[in-house]
């Protein structure tokens, strides 16, 4: 998309990982529409913040476990994944719950960084208002 | 569908691709390549192997464009770019690649 428009992304999941199909169909939209080079952000609140949580076992509801498909995201340059500390706090959920997603920041000689951001309800305010697109899930 | 290795039948997609994963092994992979009329060398199983473990670590089928990127980390850059790869796999090489993997057609490859 050389000389085409960025324009600011957030993809906002809000549900479980399973029992429906939103959290993969989110996950596979973000993985496609990497491609198009967009300034991507992925915000996660509400039981929506189960989906980053380590060791998933789905061998009890016969769907396929995607989860390891999030530490993909690094390889799709998409790095900029924020959690809502409000929904952690009430599911008593802790960073060190969740998955630890990294990058390689291409500006710092492939660095492996931390992708996952925890912040407040007023921080996810003002990431929601500088947004150009939001797309729910 | 599907395709006949050594006398025994296994499913595919209607473009090909192996139903089940699991059911996979090299002989499958050389029979695909054979019924396209490729040839398999040490360099295509390099890419073939790799989108294997590939999918064994993250569960999905890489992009082209992240894939050439592992791949000219893993292997050098004189092999991570899409003039090699195009030329080991001309129908597109996560499309073509990943069939010969037994793995299911890249997220977003149409």
């Amino acid at each position: 998309m050389e000389g085409g428009v960025v324009k600011k992304f957030l993809y906002v999941n809000r549900r479980a990982p399973y029992g429906s199909i939103y959290a993969l169909e989110s996950l596979e939209v973000v993985l496609i529409g990497a491609a198009f080079e967009q300034d991507v952000s992925l915000l996660f609140v509400d039981d929506g913040v189960y989906q980053l949580k380590k060791g998933q076992d789905t061998s009890g509801v016969e769907m396929k476990n995607f989860s390891p498909t999030y530490n993909a995201l690094g390889d799709y340059d998409v790095n900029k994944i924020y959690v809502d500390q409000e929904s952690l706090e009430k599911r008593n959920l802790t960073t060190d719950d969740l998955m630890a997603l990294t990058y390689e920041d291409e500006d710092d000689d492939y660095a492996e960084k931390p992708s996952i951001r925890v912040i407040s309800r007023d921080e996810v305010a003002d990431l929601m208002e500088e947004q150009d697109v939001v797309l729910s899930f | 569908m599907a395709i006949e290795v050594n006398g025994k039948m296994y499913e595919t997609d209607e473009e090909g691709y192996l139903a089940n994963l699991n059911e996979w092994t090299k002989e499958i992979g050389e029979a695909m390549a054979v019924a396209d009329n490729a040839d398999l060398s040490e360099s295509h199983w390099e890419v073939i192997n790799f989108l294997r473990e590939y999918y064994d670590e993250y569960q999905i089928a890489p992009a082209v464009r992240v894939l050439t990127k592992a791949i000219g980390k893993k292997f050098g850059k004189d092999k991570g770019n899409s003039k090699y790869l195009y030329e080991l796999f001309p129908y597109g090489p996560a499309k073509q690649a990943c069939k010969y993997a037994g793995l299911p057609k890249p997220t977003g490859c149409v």
